[in-house]
């Protein structure tokens, strides 16, 4: 039952604190000796990576956070602080800055990677489900770090997004004024968001370790979606995948490296770097681009649904957009994981991940856009489209591929995958059955 | 004591159940009211509320023209609305709005419109309070964030905003004085 039923590891000290605390023999098991399916591809990457980016940004931000000032009539100041007079306060600002980019890009690619390996399904469903609880703690971090350089976006991003929960029948405008500490996003607002910016990657981290064991109870899916069958099938984590993760670590650090040195604010908004100025508002509020799609799911809900006026509408459907995440394992019914034996599955979640790219490119630009003057089609129409298009893959195509779509034969092991070389090999060994 | 044993059929609770489930309720309620400083903490505080109305000196400002104030931290905007714009907006016939109501529910003196300057739909500063700025397709104001167009009685007329323009409580002090909040 208990660790005891392990043999201490090491010789020494090491010996001496496994016997009473058996952090060593703990580490040699999940992350040493660990078994993990040969055949992982560069995608398996990143969640070494998030783990990395995640320790990155909590390192930066307590720094940061040393010489920040949390009020509204010093918070843009201190910013600029660091940045002009701060020693390598400019590198730590665009590291966490940009890191929170990179994050965002690492967790996205994380997440296409379990949807198109079926990594959601039986038995990892609660993995999946902490991963989505992961990205909403990651959400909500974000968007409260943006507040706090208490720039023009900041203010007015803070402003639409917390007017958001206005939109809820009676009790919305109570909610509000509960979030903002006063009648308007001021100073009670701003000291909350950095109280709360601070405490939230600690609860990620908490959740990340949930979202570790719970993996290592199922071991990791593979590209081809089988399970190992045996040793054959399988390597230690250390140190094959050690060091993969490693160099594929070293090529996503070099981009984003590239970033903070030499286009540390590609990916932000010249607009944030004028003062929070609260009777003046932008032309075009835009969120920072990873909440893009998101966003343009919101707009696009711009009529009243039945007796749902639109304000509402848009804002279930943007909570929906990411609540549906959390029932995916049970809307795909298909048994088989990877995409690589779903010959139908394969091109919808090509057209999905485009339709998520549509949304995201819709939600950067003002809806009443034109996208071809010729023919009077504007960008909402567009997200009319993507919007319905993100819902009806979740709740109408996915179930109904689980029933319809034929599946190619499965590998009957990784070895024999592996070895007889890639999907041609996979069908071909499904065949040695009848002839043996 | 003996009681217990009364209680095998399981229609009537011992007096160790009632015990058992009242005190746990009671701790339930308790822990839920004890949440409650730690919520109402958010919620805005004496001081905060201690700023809640201020008095606006209006003599300077001439007919046709539009003054911002800051009261809650939120714009209001002051319109001394000339007679026309006036007309316009006790004309409109209540059929035609969104959000339904007359000129005269939304003013003390029709000469003086007093409005929180935040869109109602997702919270944006409209443009109108100076004449450069664009004013909508009913003269009153223009939110550019997702094209709301208010009247000049700041009724939602156009776009995705569900609500008029709030009018904040006020009372004129004097004829050059208002008291907002």
């Amino acid at each position: 039952m208990s660790a005891g039923n392990q043999q201490p590891v090491g010789n020494g000290l090491v010996k001496w604190i496994d016997t009473r605390l058996p952090v060593f023999s703990y580490l040699q098991k999940e992350y040493a000796e660990f078994q993990s399916p040969k055949n992982f591809n560069w995608f398996w990457n990143f969640g070494a990576i998030l783990t990395f980016m995640l320790v990155l940004m909590m390192i930066t931000g307590i720094v940061l956070a040393m010489q920040y000032q949390p009020n509204t009539e010093l918070a843009f100041d201190s910013v600029e602080r660091i940045m002009r007079d701060v020693n390598y306060g400019w590198l730590l600002r665009y590291m966490h800055a940009n890191g929170g980019t990179f994050f965002f890009i690492a967790v996205y690619i994380h997440m296409f990677r379990g949807m198109y390996y079926g990594s959601y399904k039986n038995p990892r469903e609660l993995l999946w489900i902490l991963g989505v609880v992961i990205l909403v703690l990651m959400m909500a971090t974000a968007f409260m770090g943006y507040v706090l350089p208490w720039g023009q976006m900041s203010f007015w991003g803070a402003t639409v997004i917390t007017n958001l929960f206005s939109a809820i029948p009676l009790v919305g405008d109570s909610i509000v004024t509960l979030l903002w500490g006063g009648f308007s996003v001021d100073n009670p607002t701003l000291n909350r968001f950095f109280a709360l910016h601070y405490l939230f990657p600690f609860l990620i981290f908490g959740v990340v370790i949930l979202h570790v064991i719970s993996l290592h109870v199922s071991g990791s899916n593979n590209p081809l979606g089988v399970d190992p069958k045996g040793p054959q099938d399988t390597v230690s984590f250390h140190p094959y995948y050690t060091m993969k993760d490693s160099a594929g670590l070293a090529i996503f650090v070099t981009i984003f490296a590239f970033f903070v040195f030499f286009a540390p604010n590609f990916f932000g908004e010249p607009e944030n770097y004028l003062p929070a100025a609260p009777l003046n508002t932008p032309a075009h509020i835009v969120p920072e681009w990873y909440f893009l799609p998101f966003f343009a799911i919101l707009r696009s809900i711009n009529f009243d649904i039945w007796f749902i006026e639109a304000k509402l509408g848009g804002v279930i459907a943007m909570f929906g957009a990411i609540f549906v995440l959390f029932i995916l394992p049970w809307l795909d019914k298909s048994p088989v994981r990877s995409a690589k034996f779903r010959p139908v599955f394969k091109w919808f979640f090509w057209i999905f991940l485009l339709n998520c790219l549509l949304l995201g490119w819709v939600g950067g630009r003002a809806p009443d856009d034109l996208v071809f003057e010729g023919l009077g089609l504007k960008v909402i129409h567009l997200g009319y489209l993507s919007t319905f298009w993100y819902f009806f893959h979740f709740l109408i195509l996915l179930p109904l591929l689980g029933v319809f779509e034929r599946p190619k034969p499965l590998p009957k092991s990784i070895s024999e995958s592996v070895l007889g070389g890639g999907t041609a090999g996979a069908s071909a060994t499904a065949k040695p059955m009848e002839k043996a | 004591m003996s009681d217990d044993t009364q209680d095998h059929d399981g229609h009537s609770g011992s007096r160790r159940d009632f015990l058992y489930l009242s005190a746990g309720a009671f701790a339930g309620v308790g822990g839920a009211i004890a949440l409650w400083p730690f919520v109402d903490s958010l919620n805005p505080s004496a001081d905060v509320l201690a700023l809640a109305s201020v008095e606006v000196d209006v003599s300077q400002v001439d007919v046709g023209q539009r003054v911002t104030v800051k009261w809650r931290g939120k714009p209001v905007f002051i319109d001394r609305r000339s007679e026309a714009a006036i007309a316009e907006a006790v004309d409109t016939p209540l059929s035609d709005l969104r959000d339904p109501e007359t000129d005269a529910q939304r003013t003390d003196r029709p000469e003086w419109l007093v409005v929180v300057g935040v869109c109602t739909h997702l919270g944006c500063v409209p443009l109108g309070q100076s004449a450069s700025e664009p004013r909508g397709e009913w003269g009153g104001w223009f939110c550019p964030c997702h094209g709301s167009h208010y009247d000049t009685s700041g009724r939602i007329r156009k776009g995705p905003a569900p609500l008029n323009l709030p009018v904040p409580e006020h009372a004129f002090l004097t004829d050059t004085k208002i008291k907002i909040g």
